[in-house]
């Protein structure tokens, strides 16, 4: 075994390996984060309910395939519509009514959604779970030299990557995206430039809820699908996000997949430590860079 | 005679528990160039805000071409045709220059400049066309500020303290700009400090103080009330 000052290293395909495996993880932390800090960004929400929409994407995705037979890649893209309009729907009803006050009254609306959404589920399914399927396309495993991983895992990693280049394209490159960022500065202005922001403002959000879903869909054949799957996976997410600087795009995707992948790491140098490498860093990034590696003061 | 593409009457507006406007009248007709001019504090910069619904709340009338706008949401009154500049000049730092020049959607078919015409009127943009809007010279965010109304078909532009802080040259080629604007028939509503720069231009002058109208003459009239306007604004 190498030595590096007195210290045993690990061997190097456990450490590729399991940073490839926390890519998988990082995967689904960018595409959490992406999500919150475009929620974040143009409405001044703090969306704590983000990690019960990501349960319920998964949720949609077991009740759908167990009731009426609709498969994994159907799934993938109904599951997100379903709950982005969810999202929607409680934008207009109850979070519209809360812009303009202090941003503590949306976090705490998201907050009680969040528990009402777990707390329905658990009196229905219970808390134990159930598994999902790998869709037949993505059964099996690939060599990678280093290590074998199941396929689908890989799809993870590639359909996230995927969706989270969409999404900065939208953003950065398009109309609309310019649109979203004007209004993310200055939401008056761009309203009274004739552009229908309370409409936008409901949009995002959706869009904001239907990526945590994705990731909801995603995750369902590598976890037990239960109704607390998110509430543990979103204080992690909020760690990113705060590394990431809040409302920054890039920032929430790099540190997503960084700190999945610094996890990783950790696990084979230190394995005590994995579950808390991540806050410790936001810990560190809060006393240098209060405002995050990617934010804006 | 048809009635005013603008008309305020009795226009009361707040910004949460601050009564700002007290009971303003004003009317610009189709094709007119109207100039409101006041102290600071006066509540000019309110009366562009409130005529858009951007004031925290107001009461009165405000039509735009006949079209009552009370209770109409800020996007709604825009699409009656307004093209709004504001005192801050609102240039968007995450978007570059031709970003903020696209940025208004179409809000009327009356007098849409192309993106040709514009850059013709304002070379320097295109030159700048990549650069992050807030890189720009103060003289230029001015110009780009102005430019991108002029794509979206607005008849009617409300522009706020365009001159101020800018070089005199650049001042004087704003004033070129606004008078071939219209020229073009644009129909205008100029809130300006600067009464130098506003007086060639006008056809029609109101004076405001303490959030109401308390003068009120036309271009013609403009050297007889030399004595007044001194005292009202130190000019």
């Amino acid at each position: 075994m190498n030595e590096l000052m007195g210290i045993a290293l690990p061997p190097l395909p456990a450490v590729l390996g399991q940073m490839t495996l926390g890519l998988v993880n990082g995967s689904f932390y960018a595409l959490l984060s992406l999500g919150l800090a475009v929620i974040f960004g143009l409405l001044r929400v703090v969306n704590f309910a983000h990690g019960a929409f990501y349960m319920l994407g998964a949720f949609a995705a077991a009740l759908a395939l167990e009731h009426l037979g609709i498969n994994y890649w159907l799934a993938l893209l109904l599951a997100p519509l379903a709950v982005g309009a969810l999202g929607v729907v409680l934008e207009r009803l109850l979070l519209r009514h809360l812009y303009g006050l202090d941003p503590l009254y949306g976090l705490l609306l998201t907050f009680g959604i969040s528990l009402v959404a777990e707390g329905a589920l658990l009196q229905h399914f219970g808390s134990s779970g159930q598994t999902y399927p790998v869709p037949d396309a993505l059964q099996g495993a690939v060599n990678l030299g280093y290590m074998i991983i199941p396929l689908y895992r890989l799809w993870v990693i590639a359909a996230s990557l995927v969706v989270c280049l969409v999404t900065w394209f939208l953003i950065e490159r398009t109309r609309l995206g310019a649109t979203l960022r004007a209004a993310t500065e200055n939401a008056r202005l761009v309203q009274a430039f004739g552009i229908n922001v309370p409409l936008l403002v409901s949009a995002t959000y959706g869009a904001g809820v239907a990526l945590a879903a994705l990731a909801g869909v995603l995750s369902a054949p590598v976890i037990q699908v239960s109704p607390l799957m998110g509430s543990s996976l979103v204080i992690v997410v909020f760690a990113v996000v705060v590394i990431g600087g809040m409302g920054s795009i890039l920032g929430s995707v790099v540190s997503g997949l960084g700190l999945g992948m610094i996890e990783g790491l950790t696990k084979v140098i230190y394995p005590q430590a994995s579950s808390i490498v991540v806050f410790l860093i936001m810990a560190l990034v809060l006393i240098w860079r209060p405002t995050g590696l990617f934010g804006k003061s | 005679m048809s009635e005013p593409l603008l008309s305020i009457s009795g226009l009361h507006a707040w910004y949460g528990e601050s009564h700002v406007l007290h009971g303003v009248d004003l009317t610009v007709a189709q094709g007119e160039m109207v100039t409101l001019l006041g102290r600071n504090g006066a509540g000019r910069t309110t009366t562009l805000r409130a005529v858009l619904g951007l004031t925290g709340s107001r009461r009165g009338s405000v039509r735009v071409g006949g079209v009552e706008t009370t209770g109409l949401a800020p996007h709604r009154i825009a699409r009656l045709g307004i093209g709004y500049c504001p005192e801050e000049r609102g240039i968007f730092s995450s978007l570059s220059t031709e970003e903020n020049l696209l940025l208004p959607p179409p809000v009327g078919n009356d007098r849409a400049m192309s993106l040709d015409e514009i850059y013709l009127m304002f070379p320097n943009l295109k030159e700048r066309a990549a650069s992050p809007g807030t890189r720009l010279s103060g003289g230029e965010q001015q110009m780009l500020s102005v430019a991108r109304i002029l794509r979206t078909g607005a008849r009617l532009l409300l522009l706020d303290e365009i001159s101020e802080g800018l070089a005199p040259v650049i001042v004087q080629r704003l004033g070129e700009i606004i008078l071939s604007l219209k020229q073009r028939g644009y129909t205008i509503l100029l809130v300006e400090q600067n009464f130098r720069f506003a007086a060639p231009l006008a056809d029609r002058f109101y004076i405001m103080e303490h959030g109401q109208i308390v003068e009120h003459f036309t271009q013609a009239q403009l050297s007889s009330k030399m004595g007044m306007l001194h005292e009202f604004l130190g000019v």
